[in-house]
């Protein structure tokens, strides 16, 4: 177990943003959190993290747990000439055959040596998402990492997440209001509003009343229509790749 | 050697120069300017009151400036007020109770435009003895600082879940920051040391392709302008705080609109 959260309470400036909520995180297992908009997604993960204290509640991690981090967008100012070698060995030194290894990974190997401002928010989003990595963590924390990717660079992305859950057996949680590419990726789903509505499989929450109740629009087969059955993809440079949709990378782990 | 009252100018000078441009980096980077500007106004108050305790005023100076400065982040965490008004708030009112402290301070005539607008001439060996330790701790400081004021700079809540003591490292910050205008006070004086964090480093910037980088070329265009100011200070008898300030400034203006085509920049103008 990595993180096994009780319970957890949170209030801010009088206004109840968590009640009661309850989660835990295993290793090697994805763990997606969905919810309405100002539902709390951000501010339980925040409270996961240790970047807030839970107002109740009981929160245990695993002993010298390592945790790698993605926020929702990061802007960094033109002012602070920045690498994105420099970005990436800003806590961790690493050789310059791991830092080439950890951006081939993501993806984006050319980028190494591009000032950071430079980035699209996809290539800023693999950026993040290799500093994470660089650290080795026992789990991965992620907010909305699909946010300003298109729609089929969405499925590349929750693919790319489940093939690093794989490689390296951490755990992952996640927050995302794409509902239906992240459920195709999830091992759990938890779908909160303040409390926590439903949890459990992505089959099971997808046809839970409460789920349904929040999102009317995603239909009771909601997984299945949007897994991805382009017959190619574009990597980041436009070029065209074999497909290999999120759904075909999962499907049989289930 | 150090009989000479101008090369103990220069060298008090350069010693602050080097110190204050990797610093200003930061202050620039953290959008620190008027915070930078806040804590030095709080230095006449440091003054009055180690005067009045019959303290080493460096010492007061940075313990006032420590204590305003974490004072000021704490007030900002709050956020009942918004940062400006904030600074303007504490920046006028630490600067004038500065000067109605000194005013009550019985017997004590200082020369309050040494102190405004530095007296860099009047540097004696103590005061040098005085810079150059505070500028050495600093820059010791800095470097031990500088990984991790780097990471929480970029982005702090990264930083702290990969590890980084956040509040420490803000703390050292502070106190790097009232070392450097103890120190700088007699150089440039409470109103103009922001100016001379911030001038040098923003000249850097165009030059810079790392934050050391960065840093480094800060120093070294503070070094140029010290130099530049107190050499037009002495050919033009102009007060050496502000001509120092204006050196700056011309290094700044010359540099950053001078056309270049040499290599492509790495970074378009903001």
């Amino acid at each position: 177990m990595l993180i096994e959260a009780r319970g957890l309470g949170l209030v801010r400036n009088g206004r109840t943003i968590l009640d009661g909520v309850s989660v835990s995180i295993r290793r090697g297992q994805i763990v997606v959190v969905i919810g309405p908009n100002g539902a709390g997604k951000t501010s339980l993960l925040r409270v996961l993290l240790g970047l807030w204290e839970p107002s109740s509640g009981k929160m245990h991690r695993g002993r010298h747990l390592r945790i790698g981090y993605m926020p929702q967008r990061i802007q960094i100012d033109p002012i602070l000439p920045l690498s994105v070698r420099r970005f990436l060995t800003l806590r961790h030194r690493a050789s310059l055959a791991r830092l080439r290894e950890a951006l081939e990974r993501v993806g984006v190997s050319g980028l190494l040596n591009a000032p950071i401002q430079t980035l699209s928010g996809g290539e800023m989003q693999r950026v993040l998402l290799a500093r994470a990595l660089l650290g080795e963590p026992h789990l991965l924390v992620l907010d909305e990492p699909a946010q300003g990717v298109d729609v089929a660079g969405q499925g590349e992305v929750f693919t790319l997440i489940d093939r690093l859950r794989r490689d390296t057996g951490c755990g992952v949680l996640m927050v995302s209001h794409e509902l239906h590419l992240v459920m195709a990726a999830a091992d759990v789903v938890v779908c909160i509003n303040q409390h926590v509505c439903c949890t459990g499989r992505p089959e099971e929450v997808s046809r839970h009343p409460e789920y349904q109740r929040l999102f009317p629009d995603a239909g009771v087969h909601g997984i299945g229509v949007y897994t991805h059955r382009h017959n190619h993809v574009h990597d980041l440079t436009g070029e065209v790749k074999p497909v290999r949709t999120a759904a075909e990378n999962t499907g049989d782990a289930r | 050697m150090l009989d000479d009252f101008v090369t103990r100018a220069i060298l008090a000078g350069l010693m602050v120069a080097v110190v204050a441009g990797p610093l200003g980096a930061f202050v620039v980077w953290r959008r620190m300017a008027y915070f930078g500007d806040t804590v030095s106004h709080s230095a006449l108050l440091g003054v009055a009151l180690g005067f009045l305790l019959g303290l080493n005023l460096n010492l007061m100076v940075t313990l006032i400036c420590v204590m305003v400065a974490v004072l000021l982040v704490f007030l900002q965490r709050r956020q009942e007020l918004a940062s400006d008004t904030l600074l303007g708030i504490l920046a006028h009112s630490a600067l004038s109770l500065g000067m109605v402290t000194v005013a009550f301070v019985e017997g004590l005539r200082v020369d309050l435009m040494a102190y405004l607008f530095g007296d860099i001439l009047a540097v004696t060996r103590g005061d040098l003895a005085a810079i150059a330790i505070g500028g050495l701790l600093a820059l010791v400081l800095l470097v031990l600082l500088w990984r991790p004021l780097l990471a929480i700079t970029v982005h702090e809540e990264i930083a702290r879940v990969e590890g980084v003591p956040v509040l420490p490292v803000r703390l050292g910050l502070m106190l790097l920051i009232a070392v450097v205008i103890a120190s700088a006070m007699q150089v440039v004086g409470v109103l103009l040391i922001t100016a001379l964090m911030i001038i040098p480093a923003a000249t850097a910037r165009r030059f810079a392709r790392t934050p050391e980088g960065m840093g480094v070329l800060a120093a070294g265009f503070g070094v140029l302008a010290v130099l530049l100011g107190i050499w037009g200070s002495f050919s033009h008898d102009t007060p050496t705080g502000p001509s120092i300030v204006v050196a700056a400034m011309l290094v700044f203006v010359v540099l950053h609109f001078m056309p270049f085509s040499r290599r492509q920049r790495a970074l378009p103008p903001e």
